[in-house]
């Protein structure tokens, strides 16, 4: 070889060089659970459809949704949102307003006829599904989807339950309930309404089901003592809600008391103020910390001239006057009496003390458990009785609608697993993407887009919808809010920010690789991952 | 709803890439084809911020200059860790001679395309703070007088570390190292000495002097394309901080960087002919001890009794750079 004088190696590039070797820890690209996933009851996977929402794909995030949850725009809008509680970026500013997002995503799809992926290869099972509230609905949907045929059956003249006929079409305009609704019958349902179901052994032998899934819901209005006046007017919430639904209100005079602190109570007194009571107060024996009540429904409630006695209970109701004994808290928060009383003029009393299931139907079916009036589940919603599945409000549960579509999922793939005789899949849950983990730096600073709210003085007479929702640009932004938390959404900052250029960027939607021949485990692409996807896990020397 | 909103998108500019930019708007370190102008297998520690600022630095001068680019490089750190005979790291034409004459050399790589025509090929010189403030002062100083066409890039990480971390005229008041003993009633670098050379550099009123960090790439690659952009003396000043020398977590290096500008310690800013014509603002205001904290070399202003008069000192310099240039800003720079 002809080299210059005293050269006696020829150039070579350092890549001979493996650095790899120093290292005593490990990048590893990992994948964590976001808190907005963690909380939400319906099992969705928030960030995974906020990440095409970002991009402007409304099609391919809300695809994403409905893979877990076949009622966006309804949750979009009577959803109290958890996940937005759990946020990670309430520490940074505010929380991402999913919520809003989820609700935008769900009209465009009803705006652009977006149907939902159809139903699975046909297994030749069938299913009875009693009660086509939220988690009767999310049962049928996710059972057609995995092959199996529905029969729904419902009690009242129209499906929908509780979203129909327990929430104010102020909070959830019925064209949108239908529309949802509509598209899940599509799916190819058999569907039978005014059809009360007086024993489910008997119902289930006469449909020929293989299996059950019971979801009556809690119709029942609880009831306490009150002594009143034969001309006293009392009706319980849940029968003045469903009275309202189906467009027969009963007339309740001007001023209406409303007893109770949740938020079945709030919106009977907004109801009444629609219809015309001057005076809507809600009587309610603790303070306003105890509330059971969602604090937007409160605020909203509050702006609507809907006022509220606190630390007060109802005595007696006689000749068109409440009677109120005033409560103070003791140091556990309970309330007690103080022998101290106010009156209260009122036309009506509304009772919202919560409510009861009626299970009557399971008499026939005697190894179910019961317990304290609700009926017992195993994790994939399967009661005591083989065969037999229960979830929404006649199981242990909070009973909210976003509950009720998870139970509704859950127990679709539960009596899935026990059609096929196989054990349930449970994928592994991966570890919390908790807000220490993140490097907030790298989020640029963005207050939250807020919903517009109809004018108080309009929303107090009709039924018009409250809360109206996002604009595309507004989504949009609200959607690029999204921290990403716990999952790597391409920023580049790894392949950049490394020293020793180890990190190999895979292309769009592929991600990274780490090149551990170079790798020397500085540990700074973990520390500058913006969203905590890079873990670093010692090397075994 | 204004447009910029839109806009907006998760990590803003804030991050090396974002996969819904146009590419040109995107770093050119989130490109995989950029230069890697020093390459993989080199043998700098674990988190050399000096083995990152030259590849930002150079990367987006390979780009500025449609990779027609010489870089003339000073002993050091940078040199050493990237050419052990016969390896190489770089990946672009490079030239070593001595310590303290890489800013003369540059001038006469500079000159010597010039006489053969090639006035395409641009000449960048670089070292780190002890070729630049203390050894090859001299030259440099000369070529930014006689405004010689190169860019000249140091990349400061605060003393002699290649050799065994000993102070250099970059080294900042109380900082422990190798000659400057964590001892006696002044321990660390005395108060009052070493050299502010982006101020010098501008005292020459050269055509462009700026400041950068490893922690704002968007930053640091703009700065590069506008001393690119010009012709003459033009200077860059790069905060780099060494893990081995601070006695920092490998990990810490772009943190480290980020505090040093949050702080006001390190001031960002640039300048056109002597006089300042921009500066990075600060984002989010943190105490120097935040920064002190995370350093070893510091490691005597804290616990019992500790020196909280020296913290003060710090403190004091830094509060000082923030009204002297600007730096709190208002709200819309943030």
């Amino acid at each position: 070889m002809d080299r210059p004088f005293a050269i006696t190696l020829d150039v070579g590039t350092s890549r001979a060089n493996h650095t790899g070797s120093w290292r005593v820890e490990r990048p590893v690209y990992v994948d964590r659970l976001p808190p907005c996933n963690d909380a939400c009851p319906a099992g969705e996977n928030i960030q995974g459809w906020l990440y095409h929402a970002e991009s402007g794909d409304y099609e391919a995030a809300w695809r994403r949704l409905v893979e877990e949850n076949p009622l966006p725009a309804v949750m979009g809008r009577v959803c109290f949102h958890p996940c937005e509680t759990a946020c990670n970026r309430v520490q940074v500013d505010e929380a991402v307003g999913i919520n809003a997002v989820e609700r935008f995503l769900g009209d465009t799809a009803l705006e652009k006829g977006w149907s939902l992926p159809g139903p699975g290869p046909d297994t030749g099972q069938r299913v009875l599904v009693v009660g086509a509230g939220p988690a009767g609905l999310s049962a049928a949907y996710h059972l057609r989807r995995l092959g199996h045929a529905v029969r729904l059956v419902d009690s009242s003249p129209r499906l929908g339950g509780m979203l129909r006929y327990g929430i104010p079409a102020y909070r959830l305009p019925r064209a949108v309930l239908d529309a949802e609704i509509a598209r899940i019958l599509a799916l190819g349902v058999e569907v039978a309404t005014s059809h009360p179901v007086q024993d489910i052994e008997a119902e289930r032998v006469a449909s020929g089901a293989d299996a059950v899934f019971l979801a009556v819901g809690a119709q029942l209005g609880k009831r306490v003592h009150i002594p009143a006046g034969d001309s006293n007017k009392v009706v319980d919430a849940v029968s003045y809600l469903h009275q309202v639904a189906d467009e027969d209100p009963p007339l309740l005079g001007r001023r209406v008391v409303v007893y109770g602190g949740g938020d079945t109570a709030m919106d009977a007194a907004r109801t009444a103020r629609r219809l015309g009571a001057t005076d809507a107060v809600i009587v309610y024996r603790r303070n306003r910390d105890k509330m059971p009540a969602h604090p937007e429904e409160v605020e909203q409630a509050l702006g609507e001239g809907v006022t509220v006695r606190w630390l007060s209970t109802i005595d007696r109701f006689e000749g068109g006057r409440l009677v109120l004994e005033r409560m103070r808290l003791n140091p556990q928060g309970l309330p007690e009496p103080t022998g101290e009383y106010d009156e209260l003029d009122a036309d009506a009393l509304v009772l919202a003390l919560g409510q009861d299931t009626d299970l009557s139907l399971l008499e026939g079916a005697r190894t179910v458990t019961v317990t304290d009036g609700v009926v017992e589940v195993g994790h994939q919603m399967m009661t005591t009785q083989a065969g037999i599945f229960a979830g929404g409000d006649v199981a242990p549960s909070d009973r909210t609608a976003t509950v009720a579509v998870g139970h509704g999922k859950h127990a679709a793939r539960g009596i899935d697993a026990y059609l096929r005789a196989e054990a349930p899949d449970a994928p592994e849950r991966h570890a919390l993407a908790s807000f220490d983990r993140l490097n907030t730096w790298y989020y640029a600073d963005a207050p939250r887009t807020r919903r517009p709210e109809l004018e108080l003085v309009r929303r107090q007479t009709n039924f018009e919808e409250v809360v109206r929702g996002l604009t595309e640009d507004n989504a949009l932004f609200e959607a690029r809010r999204c921290l990403s938390c716990g999952n790597c959404f391409e920023c580049d900052n790894c392949f950049g920010v490394c020293p020793d250029n180890a990190v190999i960027k895979l292309g769009p939607g592929e991600r990274y690789a780490f090149n551990y021949d170079f790798c020397k485990g500085c540990g700074i692409c973990a520390t500058e991952c913006p969203c905590g996807a890079i873990e670093m896990v010692p090397e075994r020397i | 709803m204004s447009e910029t909103r839109v806009h907006f998108y998760q990590v803003g500019s804030f991050a090396v890439g974002n996969r819904l930019l146009s590419a040109d708007e995107r770093t050119v370190q989130s490109d995989r084809r950029r230069t890697n102008s020093i390459d993989s297998g080199h043998r700098a520690c674990q988190g050399c911020g000096e083995a990152l600022g030259a590849r930002y630095a150079l990367d987006a001068a390979m780009r500025a200059t449609a990779n027609q680019l010489v870089a003339v490089n000073a002993t050091g750190c940078l040199e050493v860790f990237s050419t052990p005979f016969p390896e190489t790291s770089w990946q672009i034409p490079w030239l070593h001679s001595l310590f303290g004459n890489a800013p003369a050399v540059a001038t006469g790589v500079a000159a010597a395309l010039r006489v053969k025509g090639r006035d395409q090929v641009r000449v960048v010189g670089q070292a780190g703070d002890g070729g630049t403030v203390d050894i090859g002062f001299g030259t440099l100083s000369g070529m930014f007088e006689r405004n010689d066409d190169v860019l000249f890039i140091c990349y400061d990480n605060e003393g002699y570390m290649n050799t065994g971390v000993q102070r250099s005229a970059a080294t900042p008041p109380a900082a422990r190292t190798a000659t400057t003993d964590a001892v006696g009633p002044d321990p660390g670098n005395p108060f009052g000495q070493g050299k502010d050379l982006p101020r010098i550099a501008m005292a020459h009123g050269i055509p462009y002097v700026a400041t950068a960090t490893v922690a704002d790439l968007h930053d640091l690659e703009r700065k590069v394309e506008r001393a690119m952009s010009l012709h003459g003396a033009r200077y860059l000043h790069v905060f780099v901080p060494c893990p081995l020398g601070w006695g920092a977590a490998s990990h810490e290096t772009i943190h480290l960087a980020r505090l040093a500008k949050e702080t006001g310690i390190f001031p960002v800013y640039e300048a056109e002919y002597g006089e300042v014509t921009g500066v990075s603002s600060i984002r989010r205001p943190v105490p120097v001890t935040e920064y002190l904290r995370l350093q070893r070399r510091y490691a005597h202003l804290f616990g019992h009794p500790g020196r909280p008069d020296v913290i003060e000192r710090l403190q004091a310099m830094a509060d000082a750079n923030i009204a002297r240039l600007g730096l709190r800003g208002t709200e819309e720079d943030a």
